[in-house]
């Protein structure tokens, strides 16, 4: 087993965060479309087939109800199955078996049996592939009881949510941010299994909240620097898990800011940019200074030119002007 | 073996074996008729699909399964509960939602799971189920356990994407799943011939190079031999088995059904092909059976009904307090 390069992208986090549980557990296996001899569609496995075999790094047909209802079986059957579904565009294919199947056999049975199965799909837009390759559906995913939705929005998070992930006895969704896959960072020789229930405030500060995943998280950290250029010190929350949703972290942070801003690349309506503002309306309403905001997907199917693409988006700039609107006159 | 063809019933039958399978339908037949009346009584709720007409499909079937293989079922599915060991009193206060019940009560008549006899359920969604027999039966593979993966569905799944994408993946990875379509002619109201632009429904799993025979699965003989050539054919590692049962449904679809899409005459006809009375007939004729060995069998289903029912009235509720419980695991596993 090698240790994890200091220097890494996104994806190589993912595949070290794969290799290492294949190499803990024979039990786990990676199932989905391309995964083996293509190397992945977003290259997160290449490699992992030579390494491990066919058996293991499994190619499936273009079936993703019966490879994502498979992996429910396997799991019921005593495998730790990985199922990559190519993006969560794909995922609609397969949501009878995640919404009916998987998030539902342990209650219907009273406690018989539970599905320790994690499906990791790539999320988001803004790559110029137009309106049905551009989805953000993780918000709708988090409305599903009975199983978690991670949002690794680092390559810590990368590296580490799977194992734990891995661990958990129910099912886990992670969505990956297809934007995020070539990001690069420092990554720790010995990242092993991590907290999946907890926001982590990503940047301290005092004027306004600003709550975020994914993606988005890096956009609003930049926004963040050019507002405290101006004066403006606005803590960021990155909530790296959509369910269960920690309140906790972000109710703590607008208790000391007074304000804030939801930042989600998911539409508007019903999104889970919508939850927080009522969590936020129900736990801290007398808390604000100032109505909560949201910067969200603009509600179009996303268009495939790049000047509108941007403007279906939160960018740096709205976030800013955003959050200038919010604050009061300063300096 | 990969082409359809009609199974032959052995007629020469060992009496006891008979009078097993006949005691196993009635079981089936009596817990149903109870439960249409415990209906009426609105001690169940919710949807309730009978399986009057179909029993010899579950018992053929379940009967050439062993102790380790695996159920997956559909949302008709008392029958195939009740031939698979979970007791009729769990069955029972499943049905009237108490916590005593094969799922604590929170499945009802469409969710029986039994983890201890491996049925992985009622699922009652449409072909829903095809896909966790195709996972069963992968994990079994790659662990390299020799058990079989059973999956019941009607002739409605066959119009299911689900079912041309499990039937391929079972036939590509060679997994061993048996596939059992209890094919009663109609999808809720519609008939086969206007769903299907084939009505051959064992021909389209040949075509998937999956080895299919179809079977009279009015006749629980012919289902048991051909369900055991099947899972013969599965154990010597030959891949999936796809075993057409062809049947009819007496009753209503459900309990809302005003079945308006078939005639009373129709059903009277396939009432005269009921899998019990026929299988009644075949012990008589062999001198197995007489009437007071009839009487003596249904006087002790009765008996078993009566005393399911009094337990399930005995039964608790699971207190509101619980609501929260089994959204997701109490400990973390290893």
């Amino acid at each position: 087993m090698s240790t994890a390069p200091s220097q890494a992208t996104y994806r190589d986090a993912i595949r070290e965060a794969i290799r290492e549980a294949m190499h803990k557990d024979d039990r786990v296996f990676l199932m989905g479309e391309d995964v083996g001899r293509y190397g992945g569609c977003f290259a997160v496995s290449k490699g992992l087939l030579e390494e491990f075999g066919p058996e293991r790094i499994r190619d499936t047909p273009m079936s993703e109800s019966a490879f994502v209802g498979a992996g429910i079986g396997a799991a019921l059957g005593g495998m730790r199955p990985i199922v990559e579904i190519m993006t969560v565009n794909f995922s609609l294919l397969a949501l009878d078996q995640i919404m009916n199947n998987a998030a539902t056999f342990l209650h219907m049975s009273g406690g018989q049996f539970n599905v320790p199965l994690v499906i990791r799909m790539a999320t988001g837009g803004g790559r110029q592939v137009a309106a049905q390759h551009s989805h953000s559906l993780e918000g709708w995913f988090a409305h599903i009881p009975g199983i978690r939705v991670l949002v690794p929005g680092t390559l810590e998070d990368a590296r580490g949510m799977l194992a734990t992930a891995l661990e958990d006895p129910d099912p886990v969704l992670i969505f990956e941010h297809a934007g995020l896959y070539n990001m690069k960072g420092q990554l720790p020789a010995d990242a092993g299994p991590m907290d999946i229930e907890r926001a982590r405030v990503r940047r301290t500060g005092r004027d306004v909240t600003i709550i975020s995943y994914g993606a988005m998280l890096w956009r609003c950290l930049d926004a963040a620097e050019i507002l405290a250029k101006n004066g403006i010190e606005a803590e960021v929350v990155d909530l790296r898990t959509l369910r269960p949703l920690d309140e906790a972290t972000f109710l703590e942070s607008l208790g000391r800011t007074h304000r804030a801003l939801v930042v989600d690349e998911g539409w508007r309506s019903g999104g889970i940019s919508a939850e927080i503002c009522a969590r936020i309306q129900e736990k801290a309403f007398y808390d604000l200074d100032a109505p909560v905001q949201r910067i969200c997907g603009v509600e179009v199917p996303t268009p495939y030119p790049k000047h509108l693409e941007d403007a279906s988006f939160p960018q740096v700039a709205t976030i800013v002007a955003a959050v200038d609107a919010m604050v009061p006159a300063h300096g | 073996m990969s082409s359809p063809v009609e199974s032959q019933t052995t007629r020469e039958i060992d009496r006891s074996h008979g009078i097993e399978c006949l005691k196993q339908m009635l079981r089936i037949r009596r817990l149903e008729e109870r439960c249409a009346e415990l209906y009426t009584e609105t001690k169940i709720r919710g949807f309730l699909h009978l399986y009057n007409g179909e029993e010899a499909v579950a018992v053929g079937v379940v009967q050439a399964l062993g102790p380790d293989d695996a159920i997956v079922a559909t949302y008709r599915e008392h029958g195939h509960a009740l031939v698979r060991g979970i007791s009729t009193r769990a069955v029972m206060a499943e049905l009237y939602g108490k916590q005593e019940g094969c799922s604590r009560g929170r499945g009802g008549s469409m969710h029986l799971f039994d983890a201890k006899t491996r049925f992985y359920g009622g699922n009652a969604i449409v072909g829903g189920g095809l896909p966790i027999a195709v996972g069963l039966a992968l994990a079994d593979k790659m662990r390299a356990q020799q058990r079989i993966s059973s999956c019941f569905f009607g002739d409605g799944a066959v119009a299911e994407g689900e079912f041309h994408e499990c039937l391929n993946l079972a036939a590509l990875w060679r997994l061993p799943v048996l596939y059992v379509c209890e094919n009663n002619l109609y999808a809720m109201g519609t008939r086969l011939d206007l769903a299907q632009s084939t009505t051959d429904v064992a021909k389209k799993a040949a075509a998937y190079g999956i080895a299919a025979e179809a079977v009279d699965g009015m006749d629980v003989l012919a289902v048991e031999v051909a369900a055991q050539r099947a899972v013969a054919h599965i154990r010597a590692g030959e891949g999936p088995f796809f075993l057409e049962c062809k049947t009819y449904r007496f009753r209503a679809h459900s309990m809302y059904d005003p079945e308006l899409y078939r005639s009373k005459a129709e059903v009277e006809e396939w009432k005269q092909r009921d899998p019990i009375s026929n299988l009644v007939s075949l012990l008589r004729q062999q001198g197995a059976i007489g009437d007071s060995d009839l009487e003596h069998i249904e006087r002790n289903v009765a008996k078993e009904l009566d005393d399911a029912v009094a337990f399930a009235e005995a039964g608790t509720w699971e207190p509101p307090a619980d609501l929260e419980r089994f959204v997701y695991s109490e400990r973390r596993q290893t």
